[in-house]
């Protein structure tokens, strides 16, 4: 592999404080301080006038269907998704047919990875069996198959007994939980946020409070056993306040909030349109900007994007019927560098960090940093040029993104795994 | 001004002076009606499918009469017998209706939005007759056509409506038909059946039944789906009978003219005293006959024509 040398970028690594322009070299797939002339001759010059160089991104909450869902994506595909939106390290969620339950199913899962995929995908393992919140699944198994983590998502544990015993034995491999906090007695039937807009519209509402209680529920969990509970996709304001109170408290409590949550609002809703509906459900204004305060003072710690792919014929149909989810992976970055850096005035520094250190650090990955002797996981970006999204155009294998056929400010230029170009890949 | 909707979604989208028009043509249409010959030609030839995903007798009745009474060819489609049944969606099988060259749907299904969903993949008029907790236009109409026919206009007027509004498509229609023409509408019921947030419709929100219904000139009510809430959002029926049920005492407190509607179907004994539902204020059955006539413009104006065509050959 030769090596690599992107000359005159804006150099941004959270990691190591640095945000400077400068040269960053790579060789044998890891960054290296300077390149010996030989090495410097031979390099792949890319010109990085104009362009942020970043660690990797990191995306510690996507659902990539395989096994059993491949008609909506696959590991190749959303591994080719991550590439193209800038990502280096994803987190696939364990709700999948059957559900990653077993060590079994993990490693089919890393199979498919080292056959197919084309950034660093790592599985997560269930809670429970069969994600149905009734029995503990093998969680020691899955640690020694290779989980980062555990999590029912999609499905909150309700039984506060199972989730007590799930996090303290959990805790004994140092292996986190993360939550999809809902109380689902508060949520059925519900298909879009409790309030002014489910009223107009005559939708079933799912209140901010069934979030709230099961994220109070998890500090409490949490201060009494010691364990870390990571609060998937935020979404409510008081939530945030309550991972804000637990953190003052010294409770390891970590959360995320999703490109999407920071974004978009339940107005956007008036049209029944399917791709803005997803699980929690896109909440008010106040709740936005709540989110976007949690992670500007560190309440929230970083940003994940639950990619959830599902089919045109799956998401084109009766709103209550249409599965929730929407892809997000091609569109996170400039979504993030919309609203929170133009709109919200966060540095660019800032923003990289949410999507690459801190990412990385609530799951203890080796990921997310230029320093010397890292991997050499790069996203490289133009963060002001304008295009238009096309979602059928993607990588991923569905389309259901809200973002389709904006434009969008903020576009990833090439990515790079272990020193390989993988974005984009005719450049390679 | 010129009628130019082609599907009939929502009253929430109507102006006043489009909610005024199908009133009008309305009006034309229940004269036609009081004729011998009660038929007129102006659908000859056209066909219209009743697609209805959800069980109702008046509303498809009403639909068929109307369609009939413009001398078009109706074809209901059977929900039970279907290929929705089958997991067909309902884009195929609304894409299969319009293949076999229907000109018109009017759609009733449990899921809000559809009708609206509907429209924006078929090329031809779609009429609401009723989507979830959504709207239910023509309904709304009739409603609003039938307090015009008492008591002129309803600017100024105070509608109460009574009864679960949360999961009504009917409060919701008729609050923005009303809130339209200048009346103050205020809902009340049980304070888990009829939720503050209404208020940003236009609508006030009451759980005092006296002072509500105190001067009201109309008192519409709505049957108490309890068997759809389970028993969490009131505990019996017989509390809610004891807080909230229209009876003699009650409705002494209205205007002493006002009238009492109900979009049925009716539980007697339940939101409303039988002797009420039959009595002399009760305009209930003239609701169902104005549905024939508010549903033949409905279906007249989104297949292309205008108010004047009938009225002036009614005047």
């Amino acid at each position: 592999m030769p090596a690599l040398w992107i000359s005159r970028a804006r150099i941004i690594d959270p990691a190591s404080r640095r945000d400077s322009a400068g040269d960053l070299f790579v060789r044998d797939g890891r960054i290296t301080p300077s390149l010996s002339g030989a090495d410097r001759k031979r390099a792949k010059k890319i010109d990085g006038r104009g362009l942020v160089a970043a660690p990797g991104l990191v995306d510690i909450h996507v659902h990539f269907r395989e096994p059993g869902q491949s008609h909506k994506e696959t590991i190749a595909t959303g591994s080719r998704a991550a590439a193209a939106g800038g990502f280096t390290t994803v987190v696939c969620m364990p709700n999948t047919t059957p559900p990653a339950d077993n060590a079994g199913t993990i490693q089919y899962i890393l199979d498919a990875v080292r056959r197919d995929a084309l950034v660093k995908v790592l599985p997560t393992g269930c809670i429970t069996i069969g994600m149905k919140g009734e029995a503990l699944a093998p969680i020691g198994s899955l640690k020694r198959a290779g989980v980062v983590a555990i999590t029912d998502d999609g499905d909150c544990v309700q039984s506060n007994e199972l989730m007590r015993r799930a996090i303290e034995y959990a805790k004994m491999f140092d292996l986190p939980v993360m939550d999809h906090c809902q109380d689902l007695s508060m949520t059925d039937g519900a298909v879009m946020n409790e309030g002014d807009m489910s009223i107009r519209l005559g939708l079933r509402g799912w209140p901010n409070a069934a979030e709230d209680l099961i994220v109070s529920r998890n500090a409490i969990l949490s201060a009494y056993t010691g364990a870390h509970i990571h609060m998937q996709h935020v979404s409510s304001a008081l939530s945030v306040e309550i991972v804000r109170r637990a953190k003052a408290d010294g409770i390891r409590v970590t959360a995320e909030a999703t490109p999407h949550h920071i974004a978009l609002t339940d107005a956007t809703l008036s049209g029944y349109d399917t791709n803005f509906k997803m699980n929690p459900p896109l909440r008010t204004e106040a709740d936005r900007k709540a989110l976007i305060a949690g992670l500007k003072d560190g309440t929230l710690d970083c940003i994940a994007t639950d990619h959830a792919p599902h089919t045109d014929y799956e998401k084109d149909r009766e709103f209550d019927y249409a599965p929730n989810g929407i892809i997000g992976l091609e569109t996170a970055l400039p979504v993030v560098l919309e609203v929170l850096v133009r709109q919200s005035r966060f540095k660019l520094a800032h923003a990289v960090d949410l999507m690459t250190r801190r990412p990385s650090g609530i799951l203890k990955l080796s990921a997310g940093t230029l320093a010397a002797g890292a991997a050499a996981d790069i996203c490289l970006f133009d963060p002001d040029e304008a295009w238009t999204y096309d979602a059928k155009a993607g990588c991923s294998k569905s389309s259901n993104s809200p973002w389709h056929g904006r434009t969008l400010r903020g576009r990833v230029k090439a990515t790079i795994v272990d020193g390989r170009i993988v974005f984009p890949l005719a450049a390679s | 001004m010129t009628w130019t909707r082609r599907h009939l979604l929502a009253i929430e989208d109507l102006s006043l002076e489009e909610i005024e028009q199908i009133h009008a043509t309305s009006a034309a249409f229940k004269k036609i009606l009081k004729r011998n010959v009660k038929k007129v030609p102006a659908l000859r030839g056209k066909t219209i499918v009743n697609l209805f995903l959800e069980p109702s007798t008046r509303t498809r009745m009403a639909f068929e009469m109307a369609a009939k009474r413009l001398s078009a060819d109706v074809i209901a489609f059977d929900a039970a017998s279907s290929s929705t049944t089958k997991g067909e969606t309902l884009r195929d099988t609304a894409k299969n209706i319009q293949a076999l060259n229907a000109d018109m749907i009017v759609i009733r299904h449990a899921a809000a939005g559809s009708p609206l969903y509907l429209s924006r993949i078929l090329d031809i008029p779609v009429i609401n007759a009723g989507d979830g907790a959504h709207e239910h236009p023509t309904q709304g109409l009739l409603d609003t056509f039938t307090m015009k026919e008492h008591l002129g206009s309803m600017k100024g007027r105070k509608v109460a409506i009574l009864g679960d509004i949360l999961f009504s498509r009917v409060a919701r229609s008729n609050i923005h038909a009303l809130i339209k023409m200048g009346s103050a509408v205020t809902l009340v019921g049980p304070s888990t059946l009829v939720p503050h947030g209404f208020t940003t419709l236009g609508a006030e929100v009451s759980h005092d039944l006296k002072s509500a219904l105190a001067d009201a000139d109309v008192v519409m009510l709505l049957r108490i789906q309890h068997e759809r809430q389970g028993h969490r959002h009131f505990p019996s029926i017989g509390e809610y009978t004891s807080m909230f049920g229209l009876n003699k005492t009650r409705a002494s407190w209205l205007n002493p003219r006002a009238i009492i509607m109900h979009p049925g179907p009716i539980n007697r004994g339940v939101e409303i005293d039988s002797d009420l539902a039959d009595g002399e204020r009760s305009v209930i059955l003239e609701q169902v006959t104005n549905g024939i006539a508010v549903r033949m413009a409905a279906l007249y104006l989104c297949a292309g024509y205008q108010p004047e065509h009938v009225i002036s050959s009614t005047e």
